[in-house]
């Protein structure tokens, strides 16, 4: 990595100790980088079965579920893709191709701070930005050194590719062998999961107002526009607010802490060195 | 279009989204307006999608045992409960409520 690289993950992250390591330190960093990416790893892992069962509820078979989850490969917009299809259907499938994709934007800008971390090496990168994902990108950034991060990013984004994958299939089996998913709350299931990915993100009152009205929004338009077109409509609000900065702290004081950061749904693993964000 | 070919486009769009961030120069993430709006839209569209997989059943809106479900959840959210006992918990909720209703 060069130095110049490492001076722009320092800058994109604002959270980042920028202290130089002590060479003695480093061994243990890394080693604690493995240890938090493997329980992320763990942790997303037990919620791929209800993935696994939702997908075979909303009406794709195991293998439409598994191609999802390993091409795909991200939460949210599988979530979403699979939510806008079990209410529409197949004549949704536009839509729900849209909120997939809207969903995966956030990636693409994970992807930006993640570059430099990774490095170059044109196979690298692209099985760098195969996981780039919320988890891999937040526990990368949030080590203390350059190797660590780079660890970090690697055991974390590997760890959930793998964890993910095994339990979406267990789930899709499952999935099958229940039938009536909505009999065991798994409709429930799949709200609250929403519910999770949200949360971390709510820290600042701009995210909250948006927030509450994306959801008016999208509820009632439900009635009025085919499915999938109400979700779609209220990400508009997040444009709006976004252009004007509604609500939104000034932008000359610090424009990097402006920028997207990877939510932390399984914060309590990455407690031990979070800073405020 | 087929499901087989719905599956396939929104993974490939997906992934092309993740790899087109490492195609593009880091600069763009200081010039904080288009970064500021696409951390609002993952909010907006996790905040719609809870309200339409909450009151939502095709086009219509339903009061059902989805909402207390999701109220629980939240607030076991914000106690900081991991992801997963949540998630089970909400599924419990509803499908009790649906069993003695």
């Amino acid at each position: 990595m060069t130095p110049a690289s490492d001076t722009n993950a320092d800058k994109s992250n604002s959270t980042t100790d920028v202290t130089a390591p002590d060479p003695l330190d480093e061994t243990r960093q890394q080693r604690l980088a493995i240890r938090e990416g493997l329980a992320v790893g763990l942790a997303t892992a037990a919620y791929g079965v209800s993935f696994g069962a939702l997908s075979v509820g909303a009406g794709l078979d195991i293998w439409q579920t598994s191609f999802i989850s390993i091409v795909m490969f991200s939460g949210g917009s599988q979530f979403a893709f699979i939510g806008v299809l079990a209410a529409g259907g197949v004549g949704a499938g536009p839509a729900a191709i849209a909120s997939a994709a809207l969903l995966g934007v956030r990636n693409g800008i994970y992807g930006m701070r993640t570059g430099p971390i990774v490095g170059t090496g044109l196979w690298k990168r692209l099985a760098a930005g195969w996981i780039t994902i919320d988890e891999s990108t937040a526990v990368a950034l949030a080590q203390p050194t350059p190797r660590s991060r780079r660890m970090g990013f690697w055991v974390t984004g590997l760890a959930v590719f793998i964890g993910w994958n095994i339990t979406t299939f267990l789930g899709a089996l499952i999935g099958d062998a229940l039938g009536d998913t909505r009999a065991y709350g798994l409709d429930a299931a799949a709200a609250a999961a929403f519910v999770g990915l949200l949360w971390p993100r709510l820290k600042r009152m701009q995210a909250v107002a948006v927030a509450v009205a994306a959801m008016v929004v999208a509820a009632m338009l439900t009635p009025v526009l085919m499915p999938g077109l109400p979700v779609l409509v209220a990400a508009l609000v997040a444009v709006v607010v976004g252009l004007f900065n509604w609500l939104g702290a000034p932008t000359e004081r610090d424009p990097a802490s402006a920028g997207p950061r990877p939510s932390r749904p399984r914060g309590r693993f990455m407690g031990r060195r979070e800073s405020r964000s | 279009m087929t499901l087989w070919q719905l599956v396939i486009a929104a993974s490939i769009a997906v992934l092309a989204l993740k790899l087109a961030g490492y195609l593009v120069p880091p600069a763009l993430l200081h010039r904080p307006t288009p970064a500021r709006i696409a951390d609002l839209l993952t909010v907006a569209l996790l905040a719609a999608l809870i309200a339409v997989q909450t009151l939502g059943s095709g086009q219509a809106l339903v009061l059902d045992a989805r909402i207390p479900a999701v109220i629980v959840a939240a607030g076991l959210f914000a106690i900081k409960t991991p992801f997963i006992v949540v998630v089970i918990v909400a599924a419990l909720v509803a499908a009790g409520l649906r069993a003695i209703t």
